[in-house]
Order: structure tokens, then C-alpha cells, then sequence
């Protein structure tokens, strides 16, 4: 019998990593604006969605895909605004992974504007994962506290967006709204921070604005 | 706590390897887990050992290295090691700085035995 030491340096995500990025030449050959919503549970996500799906009709059109352990209850709230929907349930895991949405693209309309797909509520394992998205966007609601950009940190340092959601509920609690800013900013100054409130509609005419933006990078390099 | 999800794709590289190798066993695996790859090493450890029973990497004993969080500053050049994992150059205070240790999860060794290479005719 004899020894043999194997030099393999290859990345243990590799084939999330491949399935990822063919995820996002496929969406974005086709002009889709993908983003990836990590949050705690909790935080607002599916709300967002929702106030999205209002803001946006009859101007783009999106599709959602819904991640969660158990259910179809997020998915149903999406379709109940007439928006597609697609529920992912992971049975257990904590995450999505971009093997999971290369199952459900085939089915996503080719001729929408917006794909969302809201990651399983958690603030950790999510953020390890590509899922193919060209924006990825951490929510950080009021009622959980303004100290929780630097206790995870993977979340916001590989974020492209952060908003800071829940603001009608600002004035009950004393979530620092500049401390939260100021701190996930210390991790990632390239964050583009939003404060908003999808009950009340703060902030969500920029966030729009924003979203269509990035979509026409991605459809004028289409 | 998806350490187990992370153990099965290793597995899958490593069943390659093996096959590739015509290995008999496999002995040690080293791995680099870097700071801020949002992995715990000692839940890593646990899955791996539950994960090897029964496979050829039965025996198999896992080695952790842990690349600290590193970058460098696109501006001066600078490279620092921050434990606090924020994104800013100490030297210029540039933001602009690229991640260049740390958010590694890398399948670096195998080590395995094989059969003796037949001797020369």
C-alpha cells in the first residue's frame, strides 16, 4: 500500500458556485432583474413583497419564488396579489441553494422584469449561498434591535443593499436608526441603505426607483 | 448550521478524487475554513465524522485550517488582517478594498493509500 496526498484546492461550494452563475446568464440574457431577500424571520420580507407587487403593477412585471422550511403560506400571499409564485420548501434546511431555483426556473415566465426569491428567515446560512441574483438584499427590521450588523456579520459584508425596515415602528422603540446605518456601512461602505416601511410606504419609491435602475444595467448589457 | 449540506458536497469531491486515484482509502482531508465563511469548524468536524461512517474515508481524520479575514486596499496596497470584519483601509481609509483571505471554504488536501505501483518490467 502506499501514500498519495491529493492537492485539490477546490472551492466546497463549486458546484452551487456553477449552477449560480449559469442562473445568472440565463436570467439576465433574458433581462430579469434577480434579488436575493436574507433576513431574520420576521424582519418583513414577504410585507415588502407585497407592497412591492402593488408598486409595481402596471409598470414591470415579477415573479417571486418563496424559500421556507415549511408551508405554502408565503406563496399564497404573493398570488393573492396576482403576482406568480413559486414555494420552496426546504423541509429542514436553513437556506436556499441555486440548485433548488435551477428546479423552479424552468417554470418562471421568461418575460418578466423581476425575480425575487425570499431566502428561508435567518440572518446566517443563507449568506453563504449564491443563488444566482444580481442584487443581494439584507432587511434589518426596528424590532430587532440596532446592534446586529457586526453579530453577523457575512450577512451585510456580502450585501449589495440594506434596508432598514419597519420605520412606522421607530417611534415605540429605540432602535438607532443612525447607529444601524452606521455600522453596517463600517462593514460594507458600498451598502446602499434604504429606510423603509412597507405598512406606511416610506422609502419605497426610492427603492423602486433603485430596482429599475439596476434592471436597465442589466438589460442595456443584455 | 448547514455544516452537514457543506460535508455532503465535500463528500462528493472527495468520492471523485478517490475514484480518479483508485484509491483504497482515504486518511486525512484538510480543508481551509476562513473566518468569515459562516462555518463553525467544530460543527464541520462533527459532520464530517458522522457523515464518513461506513465510506471510504471511515478513517479519515479532518484538518481545519483558518485563513483570518484579510484585504486590501485597492488605493495604497495595504493589506490588513481585521477581526472585526470591516471593509475599511486603515493606512488611507479608502472603502475600496477587495476581500482576499477569509470568505474562503476550500477543499485543499486528500491524502489516501493506494496500491503499490506495479514494479518496472
Amino acid at each position: 500500500m502506499a501514500k498519495k496526498d491529493v492537492f485539490v484546492l477546490q472551492d466546497i461550494l463549486l458546484s452551487n458556485a456553477q449552477t449560480a452563475a449559469a442562473i445568472r446568464r440565463e436570467l439576465e440574457s433574458r433581462r430579469i432583474l434577480a434579488v436575493n431577500l436574507l433576513s431574520s424571520p420576521g424582519a418583513g420580507k414577504t410585507t415588502l413583497l407585497e407592497a412591492l407587487a402593488d408598486r409595481l403593477k402596471g409598470r414591470a412585471r415579477m415573479a417571486v419564488i418563496e424559500g421556507d422550511i415549511e408551508t405554502e403560506r408565503d406563496a399564497e400571499r404573493i398570488r393573492a396579489r396576482g403576482i406568480p409564485a413559486w414555494q420552496i420548501t426546504t423541509g429542514g434546511a436553513c437556506h436556499l441553494e441555486a440548485k433548488m431555483i435551477g428546479k423552479v426556473l424552468p417554470e418562471i415566465p421568461t418575460d418578466i422584469d423581476f425575480l425575487f426569491i425570499e431566502n428561508v428567515g435567518n440572518l446566517v446560512c443563507p449568506a453563504g449561498y449564491d443563488l444566482g441574483e444580481r442584487l443581494r438584499v439584507v432587511l434589518l427590521s426596528a424590532p430587532e434591535g440596532d446592534d446586529k450588523p457586526k453579530k453577523y456579520p457575512r450577512a451585510f459584508v456580502t450585501a449589495d443593499v440594506l434596508l432598514l425596515s419597519k420605520a412606522d415602528l421607530r417611534p415605540f422603540l429605540p432602535f438607532d436608526v443612525e447607529k444601524a446605518k452606521a455600522e453596517a456601512l463600517a462593514l460594507n461602505p458600498k451598502l446602499r441603505v434604504f429606510i423603509i416601511s412597507a405598512v406606511s410606504g416610506q422609502g419605497l419609491d426610492d427603492l423602486v426607483a433603485f430596482l429599475f435602475r439596476a434592471r436597465e444595467e442589466i438589460a442595456s448589457r443584455a | 448550521m448547514h455544516e452537514l449540506s457543506l460535508v455532503a458536497s465535500m463528500f462528493e469531491a472527495l468520492l471523485e478524487q478517490a475514484r480518479h486515484h483508485k484509491a483504497r482509502r482515504i486518511t486525512g482531508v484538510k480543508v481551509q475554513v476562513g473566518a468569515l465563511a459562516g462555518v463553525v469548524p467544530e460543527l464541520l468536524e462533527s459532520a464530517f465524522d458522522s457523515y464518513k461512517k461506513g465510506t471510504i474515508a471511515d478513517g479519515a481524520v479532518l484538518t481545519i485550517v483558518k485563513p483570518p479575514f484579510t484585504i486590501r486596499c485597492r488605493a495604497c496596497g495595504t493589506e490588513t488582517v481585521r477581526t472585526d470584519f470591516a471593509l475599511a483601509c486603515p493606512a488611507c481609509a479608502s472603502a475600496d478594498l477587495e476581500i482576499v483571505h477569509g470568505m474562503e471554504l476550500v477543499l485543499e488536501k486528500i491524502e489516501m493509500e493506494i496500491d503499490d505501483p506495479l514494479p518496472a518490467p
